[in-house]
């Protein structure tokens, strides 16, 4: 059967794909564009930093405790004669991985537990949502803390701690993909594609994350504050990430004690802090918008 | 209070009791102002109907809003709607609130959500009588009592109690009229206000609306996009096009003199319940321009044959035609006056290939889908932990049903009648409650996981509703490739195919890379069609393709299936709950009803003499595009809504409904009551259910 008799013949015509139409709506959002080029910063600098800078994190330098910025220390020093500018970049490094790892690991995890008990129903929804429940009720940050103790100590230690707080971070998130996905699964495209045939795993991926994808960045890039900020309350109350490590939760935490008095402790930290989660929100926004196709990322007529 | 009322409109009945000029309401957007209504001027006189026609987003029902003083403060309207003599524009809300609801009322298309949920339907009333008039909470009640009594709704003495939840959907729109009502107002605006409902219940709703119109003397605008109840209903008749009036003039008028082009073509592309000529549908090329930035010139320029070089300079006025009070926008109105032009003139249709099969018999072309004593039963769960069954849905209940190749058989009936239970067995494929499907003569009940999937190559769906069918945030490239994908075409053959495709069902191969939200209605249809036929398939079910398509687009997309038809020999199964869609496309009819089939056959021996009740009240409950056969058609009106398939009647499923039923004598009721009617045959290809049928003529 040849459907196309009659018809004028035509070359395929030059198209772009699903991945680069992405790609150019993102490009469109200045702001995006920005904050990815202020992450990228912010890795580099967290992984060329140590090399440029005179002092390194642990150096102590015993002719200067507590002195405000000057030529030698950009950023001041500590109580203990450590170069604010050093550690700063240091945490930066700790923190990047644990606020990236935990929000990418918890909202996959999330997005896939979620969608797959709403999508497949049954026994598998039923247990899925106790387990989830389970954790829920769970008091996390002890948990946390019990077990990030008695873990064994050594450069890896931080490892263990960004599986615990992922462990702990997706399964209210899981919920709500759930419920969002109970009301795609029903959408008429969804039935459509699998009475083409498709998998459920392939329904899942093609057609039901891409349409809960909104709720899944905003969930990622929230994800990424409130890991690093976890750290940090759990820095604070000497769990997590230990000395003479830092991270920029251990920083903040010591600074905040002397904020009135020395504020060069505690402002670099902060500000980097800031600007690394403002990165990630313009980053999410403009992934988010890129995405969906009903937003202004369309460009103009 | 009706006393005075009437009293005043007695008095003096030459003037309008509203009375809109140059109405302009223009709203802002990201994309720039939206011209939305642009120069609309009317008269209703008091117990008038005015109809205003018009596809979606020509401005019809945000003229509606203008008049009730409903648009947010960014809105700007200018020009003037006056009630009994009294300017509206302007007036605060507070000023507004007191006019809404007593002189002004509307009833609004979702009946659904058009009632708050969380009081009950007398509390609802009551509040619309106390906050226009102090009355006594008692007082106010028997009133609402009354009013439900007046709109139909039996035992209104104890419904009046209920919530709107145990309303039908029918049902809440005579209570959203009974509240429209109950202050007497000067002037009822209906919004669409059957489109959520079946046929037989919208037949219902109108046949209350026109009472209400006798009981208040309201004048009432009725906006709509059926041309059918506008020919049933209206005195006068509006048509708008991109936020224009095109054409305005009293009902006959516009149905069999109408001067504009567009008004010409609509109704030329209305499938009718009443024609037997079934060839390929006129067709209004193109889409409705967006309001959003005009070019100069008549908006309808770039779909009208007839447009001249004048037509792209300047927009027409609304000018005088040849009849009294009838006016038309359009330049070339004289050529259509003089050599009276008719839509065949106009808009010629467009030819379609002949199907080979069209010689075959019947009877020798091979059997493509079978189904027998198909059913499908849900049961009825109660209980959160202790989960137990309270009894059976019965959804479909032991259907036949039988299609063979190149022909189309179309399901008609109302919303829970089974026919989309049915479609949804055929389609998954798997092992019915009871009874079999066979498609192409593989039995489902056997299938392997291997072969139901290669059998789902052959098996393709066509929804409804083109938007929700498309996923939101696939190129329209990955959507129609994404059957291929499964079905496992090499890569560079569906590269080739997919604009293969699009230029097939007449869009531009070029567009590959946008998103669904970036075509219209019409062409987003077009794309579902282009998917569900990328990897070739014998058999297609199509679910109500275009009931959600506006009247102008529905015809290129059945004359499309039509040629897709002829040209690949493909067999449809077509359901629709509108029988003039069906007669037109279809081959073969089943009508379904709780479950049942209750009358099928081909479609010459339906239409020409439907036999069952049902099916006879389902045809006279159609609105035909034309005044003069609205006039004198015969009725068949039907009592009530569908009885809940958890819990069928006894016998006839039908008889609860039944006109014939009704009518007949004790001992023949006794029979309706036990004995299940089974299909029996009236002429060659026509079989009816029922005990006591009788043909009738009624188109």
């Amino acid at each position: 059967m040849d459907i196309t008799a009659g018809l004028p013949v035509t070359s395929p015509v030059k198209r772009l794909t699903r991945r680069q139409l992405i790609w150019r709506r993102f490009l469109r959002n200045r702001m995006a564009v920005v904050g990815a080029f202020g992450i990228a910063f912010l890795f580099f600098l967290a992984v060329a930093g140590p090399f440029v800078l005179y002092w390194k994190f642990d150096d102590i330098d015993t002719a200067a405790f507590l002195t405000p910025p000057n030529s030698a220390h950009l950023l001041g020093t500590t109580r203990s004669g450590r170069d604010v500018l050093a550690l700063t970049v240091r945490g930066l490094g700790k923190s990047l991985l644990i606020g990236f790892l935990v929000a990418l690991i918890s909202t996959s995890l999330a997005a896939l537990v979620g969608a797959s008990a709403a999508y497949l129903g049954g026994w598998y929804e039923r247990s899925m949502l106790w387990i989830v429940d389970l954790l829920l009720v769970v008091p996390s940050f002890f948990l946390i803390a019990v077990a990030s103790r008695g873990a064994p100590e050594g450069d890896a230690a931080w490892i263990l701690l960004v599986v615990l707080l992922a462990a702990f971070a997706w399964p209210l998130s899981a919920r709500v993909v759930r419920s969002l996905t109970l009301s795609i699964r029903e959408r008429e495209y969804v039935l459509a594609a699998r009475f083409m045939g498709l998998s459920a795993a392939r329904i899942i991926v093609r057609h039901i994350l891409p349409n809960a994808s909104s709720l899944l960045i905003i969930d990622a890039t929230l994800g990424v504050g409130y890991a690093i900020l976890s750290e940090t309350g759990l820095s604070y109350f000497g769990f997590g990430v230990q000395p003479p490590d830092t991270s920029l939760g251990t920083l903040i935490g010591e600074g905040a004690r002397m904020a009135t008095t020395y504020p060069w402790i505690f402002t670099g930290p902060a500000v980097v802090l800031v600007f690394l989660v403002l990165c990630v929100n313009a980053v999410g926004d403009g992934l988010r918008d890129a995405l969906d196709p009903a937003s202004a990322s369309g460009g103009t007529a | 209070m009706s006393q005075t009322d009437a009293g005043r409109r007695g008095e003096n009945p030459t003037v309008p009791v509203l009375q809109v000029r140059d109405l302009e309401v223009t709203f802002p957007s990201e994309a720039g102002p939206v011209r939305a209504v642009r120069g609309l001027s009317f008269d209703v006189s008091a117990g008038e109907s005015m109809a205003i026609v018009g596809e979606s987003g020509s401005g019809k029902s945000v003229t509606s809003l203008a008049i009730m003083g409903l648009h947010p403060a960014t809105t700007r309207i200018s020009g003037s709607i006056k009630l009994s003599g009294e300017e509206l524009l302007g007036r605060s809300d507070a000023d507004m609130s007191r006019l809404r609801g007593r002189k002004l009322a509307m009833v609004f298309q979702d009946p659904l959500s058009a009632l708050t949920p969380v009081y009950t339907i007398g509390d609802q009333i009551t509040e619309t009588i106390q906050a226009h008039f102090d009355v006594p909470k008692a007082k106010a009640w028997s009133r609402a009592i009354e009013l439900l009594d007046l709109v139909g709704i039996p035992n209104p003495r104890e419904r009046v109690k209920s919530f709107p939840f145990e309303f039908s959907g029918g049902m809440r729109q005579r209570v959203m009229i009974a509240m429209a009502i109950a202050n007497d107002p000067d002037v009822i605006i209906a919004d669409e206000p059957t489109t959520a409902l079946d046929v037989t219940i919208q037949a219902q709703v109108l046949e209350v609306l026109k009472k209400a119109q006798q009981e208040t003397g309201a004048a009432i605008i009725m906006i709509t996009h059926d041309l059918g109840i506008v020919a049933g209903m209206a005195d006068r008749v509006t048509v708008m096009y991109a936020g224009r009036p095109v054409e305005q003039g009293g009902l006959d008028d516009i149905f069999y003199r109408p001067r504009m082009p567009y008004t010409i073509g609509l109704l030329g592309t209305v499938p009718r319940l009443d024609a037997t000529d079934t060839g390929p549908l006129p067709v209004l090329e193109g889409n409705p321009p967006s309001v959003v930035d005009l070019p100069p010139g008549c908006p309808f320029e770039p779909r009208c044959p007839m447009a001249i070089e004048v037509c792209r300079v300047s927009e027409p006025p609304l000018l005088a035609t040849d009849g009294p009070g009838h006016v038309a926008a359009c330049h070339r109105v004289e050529t259509v006056i003089q050599e009276s032009l008719t839509h065949a003139e106009i808009f010629p249709a467009p030819t379609i290939a002949e199907s080979a099969l069209a010689h075959v018999p019947r009877s020798e072309r091979p059997v493509v889908l079978e189904l027998t004593g198909l059913k499908r039963h849900y049961p009825l769960m109660k209980g959160a932990i202790y989960r137990r069954r309270i009894g059976t849905v019965h959804a479909v209940d032991g259907i036949d049903l039988e299609l063979r190749t190149g022909e189309t058989l179309g399901l008609v009936g109302e919303s829970g009648c089974g026919k989309s239970t049915t479609l949804l067995e055929i389609l998954n494929l798997g092992t019915p409650t009871n009874g079999s499907i066979t498609v192409l003569g593989k039995d489902t009940r056997r299938l392997g996981r291997r072969e139901r999937k290669a059998l789902r190559r052959n098996l393709q769906v066509v929804f409804q509703d083109p938007m929700a069918s498309l996923d939101p945030r696939m190129p329209i490239f990955d959507i129609i490739a994404e059957p291929m994908g499964v079905h496992g075409y090499p890569k560079p053959e569906i590269e080739a195919r997919v604009s293969e495709l699009l230029q097939l069902v007449g869009l531009e191969p070029s567009h590959a890379d946008r998103y669904p939200q970036h075509f219209s209605g019409g062409q987003r249809q077009r794309i579902g069609i282009a998917r569900a036929l990328s990897v070739e398939p014998k058999l297609m079910v199509l679910d109500e393709p275009v009931s959600a398509l506006d009247v102008s687009i529905q015809a290129g997309i059945i004359n499309l299936l039509e040629d897709l038809q002829a040209r690949l020999g493909l067999s449809y199964l077509f359901v629709a709950h509108d029988l003039a869609v069906i007669r037109h496309i279809a081959d073969r009819v089943a009508v379904m009803y709780l479950g049942h089939i209750v009358e099928e056959g081909s479609v010459e021996a339906v239409y020409s003499a439907p036999t069952h009740p049902y099916t006879q009240a389902l045809m006279s409950a159609i609105p035909i595009p034309d005044p003069e056969t609205e006039r004198s058609r015969q009725r068949i009106m039907l009592t009530g809504d569908l009885p809940s398939p958890a819990d069928p009647p006894s016998g006839c499923t039908f008889r609860t409904r039944c006109p014939t039923y009704a009518l007949l004598p004790e001992a023949d009721q006794g029979r309706c009551r036990t004995v299940e009617p089974v299909l029996e045959s009236w002429g060659e290809d026509h079989r009816a259910a029922c005990h006591f049928a009788r043909p009738l003529t009624l188109v």
